[in-house]
């Protein structure tokens, strides 16, 4: 069988390439191999283990939710409109891809706590967010909300705007051409934003514990509940990674780049 | 509809009557498309007019979003959404103005059996040829109900083969309807278009019924569409005596010009015999050229001499030795040089 070899690849460069292979698979196989199989299933369907899990599951889902609604918009005011400061702009929403989480979350804190900035005027609404599953979602949106407004940018430039224009030219109001023509077409980047975003959340934990601290039931989500674990009970700890990174080999299958039919 | 534009290099006004259809012609980056834009809402100009059923679309204190202009644009590339049937992309238009969807597919199913496309309702545009394609663009922009529709090279992006099929059906659904169609191609022109305006540099050059101006061409580009050879210059004893010295004989068609009137000679390139020396004999026109190109021309060879052209049999091309920078004659009889008066450059209107 006849198969074309791209050239120009030296051969040492297959060395570090296995090497940063084995960084990214070996921990992952030294994970595995400290699991014990025998006792898997009562470790990861105790209740407090489901609890978590189920807590992670729901403030991601309302995350996501909330990376939607405020993320298209986001990134379709970045790609789609020109105003004065907007590079700056668009840097610092990136901003939480680069920033340690806890400090994204001491940030939150002193904004949303009670002595932050908005804390004075949510109190007197009878609104208390820091600790709160509440601020479990607000500390997952703040770090995933880039993923979606950079993959949709980066989608919504790729597909231009020429198929807006002849919308608009066949008497399409701004709205329907954003609904039936600009969302349509960039789908495929939508659902991948999505799910990074969504797997960005599941995995949040600086922000979470600062912001949300670890209340079981309220605000212990998974990641939480395994670094509470890892002392006091390390056969569930590692049980419970395992099922975190079986829920994001999942996610990462979802989103694969490249898989687009269109 | 009425349109003026003046925007960095261009200042072009355009009239569109109702049920006209206007073909636009100019070399590229002559303003055309920019002309498109302005109509259609995409572009604000430095300064212009857009006035459509006296409404005012685009002014110095009126601006109607493209949406609803009523204006629709079919450019080179059919842009049919790639997510939509042909049915849906059809539908597109009336199902925006609010028709009900039952209604809406009906009238673009009638729309795509209009352009012969009918039975290729259901296929996504992925799996429609350039053709089939570009008639379901027509059927799309159609079934807007545009009072104004925009054509820009519409056929420039088809296979050649293509070509005059949609043209035919071009030709029966623009009938009756305001049109501005840009084009090259002096075909679109003669079988679409009522009337001719040709723009170069940013100006309108010459304007006109089609027939006239693709037959007494004002402007060295309408002539060049038109295909014939075009000598500017003033008329003396029965010539046209060009700035260069450049001097044709030919027959003045309608009233004689007076003595240094300015006019123009066209001839056809198949009028135009090509001999390594001037011959003997006198009602005849020699101009001693240096051949810059050849090309195929049908079964003939196309001899181009700076803005001259002569079409030879390959036979006589290979007679001659004929190569570009040979030094040739060009020989044409006064009776097959039409002239006529020079009306100089168009003033736009203001």
């Amino acid at each position: 069988m006849r198969s074309e070899r791209p050239v120009g690849v030296p051969a040492w460069i297959f060395v570090p390439a296995a090497l940063g292979g084995a960084l990214v698979l070996l921990p992952l196989a030294g994970m595995l191999s400290r699991v014990e199989w025998g006792d898997f299933w009562s470790l990861v369907s105790s209740d407090s283990a489901l609890t978590a899990l189920s807590l992670s599951l729901r403030t991601s889902a309302a995350s996501t939710v909330l990376c939607l609604v405020l993320g298209v918009p986001m990134a379709l005011v970045l790609a789609r409109t020109r105003f004065p400061g907007q590079g700056v702009v668009r840097s610092l929403v990136l901003l939480p891809l680069v920033l340690p989480p806890v400090v994204g979350g001491i940030a939150l804190l002193y904004t949303f706590g009670r002595r932050g900035l908005l804390g004075g005027q949510l109190d007197a609404l009878g609104v208390q967010v820091a600790f709160s599953t509440t601020a479990v979602v607000l500390a997952q949106t703040f770090v995933s909300l880039p993923f979606l407004v950079v993959s949709l940018e980066g989608a919504l430039r790729s597909a231009g705007s020429r198929y807006e224009t002849v919308a608009a030219s066949l008497g399409a109001r701004p709205t329907t051409v954003f609904r039936r023509v600009t969302l349509p077409l960039v789908l495929p980047g939508l659902v991948s934003g999505a799910v990074l975003s969504f797997a960005r959340a599941l995995g949040e934990f600086g922000a979470t514990i600062t912001f949300a601290g670890s209340l079981e039931g309220t605000t212990r989500t998974l990641p939480l509940f395994i670094y509470n674990l890892r002392v006091t009970d390390p056969d569930a700890a590692v049980a419970m990674s395992l099922v975190l990174v079986v829920v994001a080999v999942l996610v990462i299958a979802a989103a694969r780049p490249g898989r687009s039919t269109t | 509809m009425e349109a003026r534009v003046l925007d960095r290099d261009v200042d072009v006004a355009l009239e569109v009557g109702d049920g006209e259809t206007v073909a636009v012609l100019g070399p590229n980056g002559a303003g055309k498309s920019t002309l498109l834009a302005v109509v259609a809402g995409l572009l604000r100009p430095d300064a212009g007019r857009v006035e459509l059923d006296g409404r005012e679309l685009t002014g110095p204190r009126a601006w109607v979003a493209p949406h609803d202009r009523r204006v629709a644009l079919l450019a080179q590339d059919p842009l049919l959404f790639p997510h939509l049937s042909a049915l849906e992309n059809v539908a597109f238009g009336p199902r925006s103005a609010g028709t009900r969807r039952t209604a809406a597919r009906t009238a673009a199913q009638d729309w795509l059996d209009e352009v012969g496309v009918g039975e290729l309702a259901d296929r996504r545009p992925g799996q429609l040829s350039g053709g089939q394609a570009q008639r379901v663009a027509v059927a799309r922009a159609l079934a807007a109900e545009p009072r104004v529709l925009l054509l820009d090279e519409p056929m420039a992006a088809l296979d050649v083969a293509v070509r005059p099929a949609l043209r035919q059906v071009l030709r029966r659904v623009l009938a009756g309807r305001s049109v501005v169609l840009v084009t090259h191609d002096v075909l679109d022109a003669l079988l679409l278009a009522d009337r001719v305006v040709v723009v170069e540099g940013g100006r309108v050059v010459e304007e006109g019924p089609t027939d006239a101006v693709l037959t007494r061409p004002q402007s060295a580009f309408a002539a060049r569409v038109a295909g014939l050879n075009m000598v500017t210059g003033t008329w003396r004893d029965g010539a046209v005596v060009a700035a260069d010295g450049t001097t044709v004989a030919g027959l003045a068609d309608g009233p004689a010009p007076a003595p240094d009137e300015p006019v123009v000679a066209v001839f056809r390139p198949s009028a135009v015999s090509v001999f390594r020396d001037a011959p003997g004999g006198s009602p005849r026109t020699s101009l001693a050229v240096r051949v810059t190109e050849l090309e195929p021309h049908g079964d003939q060879v196309r001899v181009h001499a700076g803005h001259l052209a002569a079409d030879i049999t390959v036979h006589a091309a290979a007679d001659l030795d004929l190569a570009p920078g040979s030094d040739v004659v060009f020989v044409v009889k006064a009776s097959e040089v039409t002239v006529y008066g020079n009306a100089g450059p168009l003033e736009s209107a203001p």
